[in-house]
């Protein structure tokens, strides 16, 4: 009876059947933004559509793998994986191929692999190991370095091969480190940051700095007793103010002109007229087709394969990170509001379900998938609706590409195969 | 707290994109429309054009594929112009500046290259085209003229111009309209309607094939075939016989009011108006001021109706019991009227006249006194003369006849209102107008009136509607022209006039013109007629004029012939109306000698005097 019941599985089949629609509609859109008029054959595998269909059963392959693997595994090597994902992406430093100017992939055979996808699973393992650890403790300052630098090596790392975007998915583990217990005032701190940020290139330094001081006095004048009041007052107003600095000279120095462009894109900072035009042209080109496309949607869509823009192949780069704009297109206002449920109810469970997971590292974990998910959910959608600046990365299951398809589903099964150990845990 | 930030932070993400997406899809977005959308090329496909047959089921007008060679500058590969001029036929030259121009207009759109293939350059070029990048060779419909002759029936095409486009949205530029005749007449049955075909483009303005498989696409529906009421035979024989000489044939079915013929000379062939020289061609005809081979003589030339004239004034005067069957007058040669003794001269010969040798002796003394005393009764001049003049448009004369022919003339038949801004001190009477109870004076008729009046005198009070079109495909002909038109005079005065009419071929102007085995009715007329030479009126030759309807039972045939400067109505108009109607009745003619000398009679000679710039003399046989 035991031994039975210890080996049953109790998958979530909520989150299975939101998977399963999710990369069913994608391989389909991508087919559709990926054809422009000719005859269908889904087993062409020298088409994207078909190579994604292949991607789509190895995907389902490796998570029935994921699944059929002890639980134990994941917790016991975690630290293993972290170490060889982070040899795998120094690797890339010799062996990597360079496209679109990022070092990110190893070209196997006809396929290019990037290792940069599957170091998001090796990280949340990491992250969830070394929280979940009973010697751990987040309010000491040495535990927490310890942390940060788990999640800082990779971004470094990829960053220094060009791969902004992908480094600032790592980011959204701070809603995880929020959720286990990190004191407020990181939080707060990254907000006054993001804040103080925008306001200072939206605006001017001056106009910053004066926010800056006047609120952190402000802040500490009614916030009632503490010590030191006035040490603080200046420590505090002091960093906001090298918040402000910093961000101009990343701005002017550091940022390469086409982010800066970005930049100035989603600030609305060019009043030119002239050179909004040129841009329209250039680093807008993109967005702008894709709006276009999404507008012309409509309340019901095109219908499938009936996209004009889609069919015109007028939205580059369709396929993979713009593969919304199809939706969008194709499918419609109704169509759009489908996937967003869809991303919504898949994040929203994964939440849900590790809420009520008895082991620490289940519920880190499935809080370190929920909050990679969905950032890539915010950032892509955003930036194909025109919301958050063009930052390039996949939208999850949808997007084109066998690495992150793979990669997610890893990422996924694994949360599933913890998730489904919970009746044995006590 | 820590628990709940997620959630809401994720909710709040989904409700801002669904807000975003409500806007861009819903709020600030039109309906989708696929003629808007510039991803999709919108290209029509033009019809084929309905054939055009006569009413013995002769195709006279279909379609023929015509080749033209276009180019896409920008699509040009450097090729081997020797051999490539070589193929097309043209010159360096023409290559070079024939390439600098379409470039100059646009490196992207297709611009016509060469023209008009013939059949054979096309049958040669199709296979090596493939070989120079940049051009290709696009398909196109020309007309098919599969006769020589009814070019002013028929008409032509041509490409739209910016008029047409504006009156009707249909049209678009460098789309086919017809001109003149049938094509114009029956544009709209003709045409057929356009389709559309939606083509994928990329951003690269690229063509990337059919849209959603041509599901989308609206089909183009053939034009109507339809089929004319000429007879291409009677026509073309029509034709032949007017050759160097000026004027119009029309013949009517009287019975239905078709257009058997309608012969304008001088025409020309419409096949001078398909083709490469074709706008050269038609150049040619439009400038040409002498001959006017576009104008249809047979519906626009006007003239003094002369004596067939004299058949209504007769009608009219036994209606209104102005004169009888009984009543005679004495000619002694001309007519004498009025306070200060004018005359009318008459030809007819003297002697006593009745209603019958009054017509078939034509006598001018006999329908004066008859127009006198319809016009005189009861002192009521100005009615009657109202009274008389809507008798003669009853007829058709003097107002369009409102049939399906796009041009004609009203011509002249004055009331009293006419007369009274004419003569505003002076009271009028019909001896102050008495050249109208002969046709001249102030009656202008057109051919075409003059055939419909004798098809209206052959069914003895009714016409219907002269028409050219027999039968639509899939439609059916207008109401109009299956409707009687009725004329208030009874039936026994056209008996009379009949015999009159019968007796001019027994004895009468037509005496030398009988067909063996058809009893013909008719009247010959000469018009006199004036032209302005250096500002001077100059009188010509007088017209040769007849008209005429056969058999006398159950007429089949109604015809007026007009031949400019003719003089005599038998000599020419007269020939030629026995020979139309023996070609139409019998099918074969047999007054070889007549025919003869018809064919080989030629008038230049006439025809060329006002322009000689010398005096010339007139009415000389």
């Amino acid at each position: 009876m035991i031994g039975q019941r210890k080996n049953r599985l109790k998958l979530d089949w909520i989150i299975i059947s939101i998977y399963l629609l999710l990369v069913g509609f994608g391989v389909g859109n991508i087919l559709s933004s990926s054809i422009s008029g000719e005859e269908i054959y889904l087993f062409d595998f020298t088409k994207l559509y078909g190579k994604q269909f292949i991607f789509a059963f190895i995907s389902l392959f490796v998570g029935f793998i994921v699944i059929s693997i002890d639980v134990k595994f994941y917790e016991r090597f975690s630290s293993l994986f972290y170490l060889l994902s982070l040899i795998l992406l120094i690797c890339l430093f010799l062996f990597g191929k360079r496209i679109n100017g990022a070092l990110s992939w190893f070209p196997i055979g006809s396929f290019n692999l990037q290792p940069s996808e599957f170091v998001k699973i090796t990280v949340a393992l990491a992250v969830s190991k070394y929280i979940s650890d009973y010697q751990t403790d987040l309010r000491k300052i040495s535990d927490q370095a310890k942390l940060f630098l788990i999640i800082l090596i990779p971004i470094i790392i990829i960053i220094l091969q060009n791969d902004t975007g992908s480094s600032i998915v790592f980011f959204s583990l701070f809603l995880v480190l929020y959720r286990e217990g990190i004191s407020q005032n990181y939080i707060k701190s990254i907000i006054a940051i993001i804040i103080l940020s925008i306001i200072t290139l939206k605006f001017s330094l001056l106009t910053s700095s004066i926010i800056a001081v006047f609120f952190t006095t402000a802040y500490y004048f009614f916030k009632g007793k503490t010590k030191n009041k006035i040490i603080k007052i200046i420590v505090v107003s002091f960093l906001s103010l090298t918040t402000c600095f910093a961000t101009t000279y990343t701005y002017n120095n550091i940022l390469k002109n086409h982010q800066r462009n970005y930049i100035k894109v989603w600030l609305n900072l060019e009043k030119d007229p002239l050179k909004i035009k040129k841009m329209e042209k250039t680093i807008l080109y993109n967005l702008n087709e894709s709006k276009k496309a999404i507008s012309s949607g409509g309340l019901t869509g095109k219908g499938y394969l009936k996209g004009t823009r889609t069919m015109g192949n007028f939205v580059p780069a369709q396929h993979s990170d713009y593969i919304f704009s199809t939706v969008g297109e194709e499918w419609g206002f109704f169509g759009s509001i489908f996937i967003i449920f869809l991303y919504t109810m898949l994040i929203l469970r994964i939440l849900y379900l590790s809420e009520i997971q008895k082991n620490k590292f289940s519920r880190v974990y499935g809080y370190s998938t929920a909050s990679i998910l969905f950032i890539h959910f915010l950032i892509n959608i955003g930036m194909v609706l025109g919301l958050t600046p063009t930052i390039g990365i996949p939208l999850p299951f949808l997007s084109y590409g066998g690495s992150s398809l793979i990669a997610f589903t890893i990422l996924l099964f694994v949360f599933l195969r913890l998730d489904a150990n919970k009746i044995n845990e006590w | 707290m820590r628990k709940s930030l997620f959630f809401v932070l994720v909710l709040f993400t989904s409700l801002t994109f669904i807000a975003r997406l409500f806007y861009l899809q819903i709020y600030a977005t039109e309906p989708y429309s696929i003629y808007e959308d510039n991803a999709i090329r919108k290209v029509y496909t033009y019809p084929k054009r309905g054939y055009i047959y006569d009413r013995n089921n002769k195709l006279l007008v279909s379609n023929q594929p015509s080749y033209d060679v276009m180019v896409i500058p920008r699509e040009v590969k450097e090729l081997d112009t020797t051999e490539f001029c070589g193929l097309l036929k043209i010159s360096k030259d023409y290559f070079v500046n024939k390439l600098d121009r379409t470039s100059n207009y646009s490196r992207r759109i297709p611009s016509v290259f060469l023209a008009h293939l013939s059949k054979n350059d096309y049958g040669f070029l199709a296979e090596k085209i493939r070989k120079y990048e940049g051009f290709y060779i696009q398909k196109r419909n020309l007309r098919e003229y599969n006769t020589s002759i009814g070019a002013n029936v028929l008409g032509y095409v041509a490409e739209v111009n910016r008029s047409n486009i504006e009156k009707d949205p249909y049209y678009n530029t460098g789309d086919i309209i017809g001109k003149q005749g049938v094509e114009l007449s029956y544009e709209k049955y003709l045409r057929g309607e356009k389709g559309i075909k939606f083509i994928q483009k990329d951003r690269f303005n690229r063509d990337l094939g059919n849209f959603n498989n041509g599901k989308n696409d609206i089909n183009s529906i053939a034009g109507n075939d339809l089929t004319i009421t000429i007879d291409s035979h009677l026509q073309e024989y029509g034709e032949s016989l007017m050759v160097n000489k000026r004027g119009a044939i029309v013949a009517i079915e009287p019975a239905t009011g078709e257009l058997l013929s309608l012969v304008s000379s001088p025409s020309y062939n419409p096949n001078l108006l398909v083709g490469r020289e074709r706008s050269k061609n038609y150049y040619e005809l439009y400038k040409d001021s002498i001959y006017k081979p576009l104008i249809d003589k047979g519906l626009l030339s006007t003239f003094p109706a002369g004596s067939p004239f004299k058949i209504i004034v007769g009608l009219i005067a036994l209606q209104e019991n102005a004169v009888s069957e009984k009543s005679t007058i004495y000619c002694n040669g001309s007519y004498v009227y009025g306070k200060n003794k004018k005359s009318m001269k008459c030809h007819c010969g003297g002697g006593y006249r009745n209603i019958y040798n009054g017509i078939s002796e034509s006598c001018n003394s006999y329908f004066a006194e008859a127009y006198r005393k319809t016009i005189n009764m009861d002192n009521e001049v100005s009615k009657n003369f109202d009274k008389w003049s809507s008798s003669v448009k009853s007829f058709g004369l003097g107002n369009f006849l409102n049939n399906d022919l796009p041009v004609g003339k009203k011509g002249i038949i004055p009331d009293s209102e006419f007369y009274d801004k004419w003569y505003p001190d002076f009271r009028w009477g019909p001896t102050t107008n008495l050249s109208n109870s002969i046709g001249q004076g102030e009656i202008l008729v057109t051919p075409i009136q003059l055939a419909n009046m004798m098809a209206a005198v052959a069914n003895k009070g009714y016409y219907y509607t002269p028409h050219i079109i027999k039968n639509i495909q899939g439609d059916s002909i207008e109401e109009r022209f299956r409707k009687k038109n009725i004329i208030e005079i009874d039936k026994q005065h056209f008996d009379k006039i009949e015999i009159g009419l019968k007796e001019v071929y027994k004895s009468g102007t037509g005496k030398f013109l009988n067909i063996p085995g058809i009893e013909i009715c008719g009247k010959s007329g000469t018009a006199e007629n004036f032209t302005r030479l250096n500002g001077k009126k100059t009188q010509l030759t007088d017209h040769s004029i007849f008209v005429a309807y056969a058999p006398k039972e159950n007429p089949k045939i109604a015809i007026a012939v007009l031949v400019e400067n003719g003089y005599y109505g038998s000599t020419w108009a007269g020939r030629i109306t026995s020979l139309m109607i023996e070609k139409y009745l019998k099918g074969y003619v047999t007054l070889k000698k007549t025919e003869e000398l018809v064919i080989n009679k030629s008038l230049e000679n006439e025809y060329l005097k006002p322009f000689s710039g010398k005096p010339f003399s007139i009415n000389k046989l």
